[in-house]
């Protein structure tokens, strides 16, 4: 296990994902689940920065966890912030023309479709949201 | 993230190397938008795109309402990811990807 704990802004976002894609990269970790964790990690600390703790300021913490046979990593992001739970939120309607969409919920639902779990619990004042991707 | 621009008339071509997420993707839709005044041809050249997050797929929405209104957008090169995202999200049925 490794993590790392910085402010949560979103001019932090590069340093989690280079933190993140050197123990992907050590593990083989294919192509496309890569740039999809990219693309989660994206989503999950761009919320947890923009909203966790606005107006104000505070840390997050990005854990990841390897899981071997078959291989699969877990990462954990972890806040002090409002507790917020993402799960709650609405998936968008896919199939509504562009005039019609709206524009909340679909980085959520993004990270829904493209990694194998995700959870969410509130717990001793922590937001705790981990996703789980398999590398096979 | 690297944008490159070109205005020929009122078709503009817009390039986009690296990747459009929540730091670059406010600079990516101003990069556009000052640009899009009286154009009818908006094409986007996606194939040095690394990856798109929501925060780029919102630009494109915003774009595509844009040039609803005023012309075509047409995205080109998206690699296998990008195509993907696109699918999932439903915008492959907003967005006119060649």
């Amino acid at each position: 296990m490794k993590e790392l704990t910085v402010d949560a802004a979103i001019n932090n976002i590069e340093k989690v994902t280079d933190f993140i894609n050197a123990e992907l990269e050590a593990l083989n970790c294919p192509f496309k689940a890569q740039t999809q964790i990219d693309i989660a990690i994206d989503e999950l600390f761009g919320n947890i920065a923009h909203y966790a703790y606005n107006p104000e300021t505070g840390k997050a913490t990005v854990r990841i966890e390897v899981e071997k046979e078959p291989l699969a990593v877990i990462i954990t992001f972890i806040d002090n912030g409002k507790p917020f739970n993402p799960l709650e939120i609405d998936d968008p309607d896919v199939t509504k023309s562009a005039e019609e969409r709206s524009i909340g919920g679909l980085g959520i639902f993004l990270v829904k479709k493209t990694m194998d779990m995700i959870d969410y619990e509130y717990k001793d004042g922590q937001n705790i949201l981990m996703i789980k991707k398999s590398l096979v | 993230m690297t944008i490159n621009k070109t205005k020929n008339g009122n078709i503009l071509n817009v390039s986009v190397d690296g990747r459009v997420d929540t730091s670059t993707a406010p600079e990516f839709e101003t990069a556009v938008k000052s640009d899009i005044e009286g154009v009818t041809e908006l094409n986007i050249d996606f194939s040095k795109l690394s990856y798109i997050s929501s925060a780029g797929l919102r630009c494109l929405l915003s774009l595509q309402k844009i040039m609803n209104n005023q012309g075509t957008l047409i995205i080109t090169g998206a690699n296998e990811t990008v195509v993907e995202i696109f699918e999932v999200t439903g915008f492959s049925e907003i967005l006119t990807i060649k």
